[in-house]
């Protein structure tokens, strides 16, 4: 039995709560575990353009609170698995500020010595669970069906420090999506970023950034999107509607998150995997299914 | 309205009441304790009000037999009062000895703490005392049993003594049984029909017992009289101060609670939703259940200003809203604790007053970001949520946060980007330079421009240098020539997605995104003390 604290950060919980309740119910079908602490907080993310002291408290505060638990960490962010990845890479080396957050660390109660692994549900997916043991639960296998996969930068980069996997030639999320049946394409600026990091600071270029990528996903004949990260998800759903609101005569290309897309093809329902709740309509998803296997 | 009525929206309504305000099922969540100190102090209270303070309205009404020295009455009124008690000392431990961490506790608090500490503790003294007076012996003896010969009333006044707690030296132990027997004979013909034996007011007679031996003096003193203004007057002072007290909360809280239960936000005229978020302000009783589990919480350990909790948030704000002025250094501090907030939404779950917080800090925020002081914390991706509401503020208002923390934190390094300016290529004596251990690492570039090629942000402009100021590896070089302030004044820091594109790119192993954040730290520094500079030089005040 796996066993993992499970970290879903600041946005899920408030604003793309389907990928916890999909993420879940995935887990669920391959018996890992979840154990969730209350006290966890922000990973630090969002505080680290400004604050670096706010950001590797708050990071180092929730793997103190997995470490003391004696779990590993299940991440669904692509940002807070970063933020903490990057944390825990910073805590490693010695100086005033890391003793610093050890000193508050401690004043809380709580112990930190870098012992928690933190994984990305992608990871755990892939590694522990493992493509042979995802298809024997895959009952419906898409046909005919073009993903553009999202890998999103915080999982990927730096690869020295997050080691998720190759940084020029990934290929985890691909197998994970091929093994529903569907088909992952390749497309132009499929390792860059979604635009997300300057949502709300320069929303020029984050939207830039996004229509670049939709020109080149809907280019490569890409039915969807597919993400592993709520800040790719939103950019991609969202934002991508307000966007297409506003220009008349733009065609949207829907977002389907991982657990979404993989609970469908294995029988989950619909309502468990929260479809009804991305922004943009996925509904005509299920109609790339095909019948049950025997 | 009938149709409201009689929809599904009564159910919910009724089971708000029922679950939410009456038993408190989210504190129960919380912590059993505090659910207990809750519980004890509510039902105390409010039982107490009726069945004590308005019993010849209330209680008369309900039972025909209701006589305040009667039982289960007399019992009652003393097992409420314990149980406020009980509550009070429960707060006060959680207060002032628990240490909970982020529990803060306010003059409101210990007023509130306080008020009803007064209130419960003279009620017990006050029928303490009078279980032991003479005086009131005397008053009731002769109004309920005057006819009764002097012997007679010796024999009562014993058996008072030996039985009903009772301190008067005109009579003296120990008591003959059969004057006892007289007595109690009297006491069944004339006092008991009205008179509930005083040992079931236990901790009023516990409280009499223990001050037995002061009780002579006490009573000449008229003390009867004293505590009775003492414990009339604080009921009074509770009461007329209630509005403007955490108390409020009695009235506020369930119908925050039951107004939540069935408004949807988006049905509701905006002017509904305003008068319930004046309400909302009043609903808090500061119990710091958000603070617990505020998601920025850490940032308020590394900031220590306490308006980044949520719970300390509320008096502020409910100051702006009664159009008080804040000083310039609390505007600061609420303008940068209402926006260090990762917008997670948990404090509006937790809330057990059902307050929409939620709301609050979206509607606060915007306001306070455009009349406050520039606030460094627009250009992180706490925006994002602001970025994604952006539709809410009108278009030509809604860069100027943005623009104000540009000039404040990046702006006045700007002339040094200048091209036309002479470079001094002498680094400056004790000059900033971003020397945190591994992002050290610019010394290593040897200016091959792939950080820029890969950079999306550079690949997403015809005219990159233009809008950017520099770009990554012209800022790696910067910071080689010891010309930070320059790379400071970089609109590329800002512009940076983060994305490691460049760092992972660098055949040089140039930590070039670690090197832009610290470049930000820096550069947001200097406004900090900037700040604190003019502030020593009395700029405040
Ligand atoms: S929404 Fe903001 S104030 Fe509320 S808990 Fe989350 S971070 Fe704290
Ligand atoms: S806002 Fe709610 S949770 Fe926070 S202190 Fe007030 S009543 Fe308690
Ligand atoms: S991290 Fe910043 S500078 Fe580096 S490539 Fe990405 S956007 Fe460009
Ligand atoms: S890629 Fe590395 S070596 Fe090349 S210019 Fe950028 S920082 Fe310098």
């Amino acid at each position: 039995m796996m066993r993992y604290s499970f970290f879903i950060g600041c946005q899920i919980p408030s604003r793309v709560p389907q990928y916890e309740t999909a993420a879940r119910a995935v887990l669920k079908n391959f018996g890992v575990e979840l154990a969730d602490i209350r006290q966890f907080n922000c990973c630090g993310y969002p505080m680290r353009n400004v604050d670096k002291k706010a950001f590797l408290l708050s990071s180092v505060k929730n793997l103190a609170l997995s470490e003391n638990q004696g779990l590993d960490m299940l991440v669904l962010c692509n940002c807070c698995f970063g933020a903490l990845k990057n944390a825990e890479h910073i805590m490693a080396e010695k100086g005033p500020l890391q003793d610093e957050v050890l000193g508050k660390i401690r004043e809380m109660g709580l112990n930190y010595q870098g012992k928690t692994r933190i994984r990305h549900y992608l990871s755990v997916l892939y590694h522990d669970t493992g493509i042979a043991a995802i298809k024997k639960q895959v009952h419906k296998t898409y046909k005919e069906l073009n993903i553009a996969v999202q890998y999103g930068c915080h999982a990927l980069r730096p690869s020295s420090v997050t080691q998720f996997d190759d940084p020029v030639a990934p290929s985890l999320f691909d197998e994970l999506v091929a093994a529903t049946g569907a088909k992952s394409v390749d497309w132009t600026n499929k390792l860059e970023c979604c635009g997300a990091p300057l949502m709300g600071t320069n929303d020029a270029l984050s939207a830039d950034l996004f229509s670049r990528k939709r020109e080149a996903a809907i280019k490569a004949e890409a039915d969807f999107f597919c993400t592993s990260c709520p800040y790719c998800q939103i950019q991609f759903d969202t934002v991508q509607q307000m966007l297409v609101e506003d220009s008349a005569g733009q065609k949207a290309l829907p977002s389907i998150l991982f657990p979404q897309l993989l609970g469908l093809s294995m029988n989950i329902d619909p309502q468990t995997l929260g479809l009804g709740a991305n922004k943009l309509d996925i509904s005509k998803i299920e109609s790339y299914l095909s019948k049950d296997k025997e | 309205m009938l149709a409201v009525i009689f929809s599904a929206k009564i159910v919910r309504l009724l089971q708000a009441f029922v679950l939410d305000v009456l038993l408190q099922r989210k504190i129960l969540k919380e912590s059993v304790l505090r659910w207990a100190m809750h519980m004890l102090i509510f039902w105390g209270f409010i039982l107490l009000l009726f069945m004590h303070a308005l019993g010849r309205i209330v209680t008369d009404a309900l039972f025909s037999n209701y006589e305040p020295t009667l039982n289960p009455y007399f019992f009652l009124r003393d097992l409420f009062g314990l149980m406020v008690l009980a509550g009070v000392v429960v707060a006060v431990i959680r207060r002032f000895f628990l240490k909970i961490p982020r529990l803060m506790t306010s003059s409101m608090d210990k007023y509130a703490i306080g008020i009803l500490a007064v209130i419960i503790l003279s009620g017990f003294l006050l029928s303490g005392v009078k279980i032991t007076s003479k005086t009131e012996f005397s008053d009731m003896a002769e109004e309920y049993a005057g006819w009764l010969s002097q012997e007679e009333l010796r024999a009562l006044e014993s058996y008072w003594v030996s039985d009903q707690g009772l301190v008067s030296s005109d009579v003296t132990r120990p008591f003959a049984a059969d004057v006892l027997d007289q007595g109690k004979q009297a006491h069944e013909s004339y006092c008991a029909y009205c008179h509930a034996p005083a040992k079931s007011a236990f901790a009023s007679y516990s409280t009499g017992k223990i001050l037995s031996p002061a009780a002579g003096a006490m009573d000449r003193a008229g003390f009867v009289g004293i505590l009775w203004y003492i414990h009339f007057l604080s009921c009074f002072i509770g009461l007329a101060y209630l509005p403007f007290s955490k108390m409020l909360h009695i009235f506020s809280t369930p119908i925050t609670i039951m107004a939540n239960a069935v408004m949807d936000e988006k049905k509701s005229k905006p002017e509904n939703v305003a008068t319930r978020q004046i309400i909302e302000l009043d609903a808090c009783t500061h119990c710091c259940t958000c603070s617990l589990y505020c998601s920025a919480m850490m940032g308020y350990e590394a900031r220590q200003n306490t308006y980044i909790l949520p719970s300390e948030k509320i008096a502020p704000l409910k100051a702006l809203a009664a159009g008080r002025d804040l000083n310039e250094a609390e505007t600061r501090a609420i303008v940068e604790g209402i926006y260090l907030c990762t917008n997670c939404d948990r404090c509006t779950v937790v809330c057990p007053s059902g307050i929409n917080l939620r709301q609050l800090w979206l509607n606060a925020r915007e306001r306070l970001l455009q009349q406050g002081p520039a606030e460094p914390l627009v250009l992180s991706q706490l925006s994002f949520v602001r970025g994604l509401n952006r539709k809410k503020t009108p278009a030509d208002i809604y860069p100027l946060p943005l623009e104000k923390a540009d000039n404040a934190v990046s702006a006045k390094y700007r002339p040094l980007l200048d091209p036309d300016r002479s470079i001094d290529l002498t680094p400056p004596a004790g000059g900033q330079q971003p020397t945190s251990g591994f992002e050290n690492t610019f010394s290593y570039c040897f200016g091959c421009q792939n950080c820029s090629t890969v950079c999306p942000v550079v690949g997403n402009y015809e005219d990159p240098q233009e809008q950017l100021g520099l770009l990554p590896h012209q800022i790696m070089c910067s910071l080689g020539l010891g010309l930070t302030e320059t790379a400071m004044g970089a609109k590329m820091i800002w512009d940076c997605l983060t994305c490691y594109q460049c760092q992972e790119h660098c055949p040089q192993n140039v930590n070039v995104t670690d090197i832009l954040y610290e470049l930000k730290y820096m550069a947001v520094a200097g406004v900090d003390e900037g700040r604190q500079n003019h502030d020593q030089a009395g700029g405040l005040r």
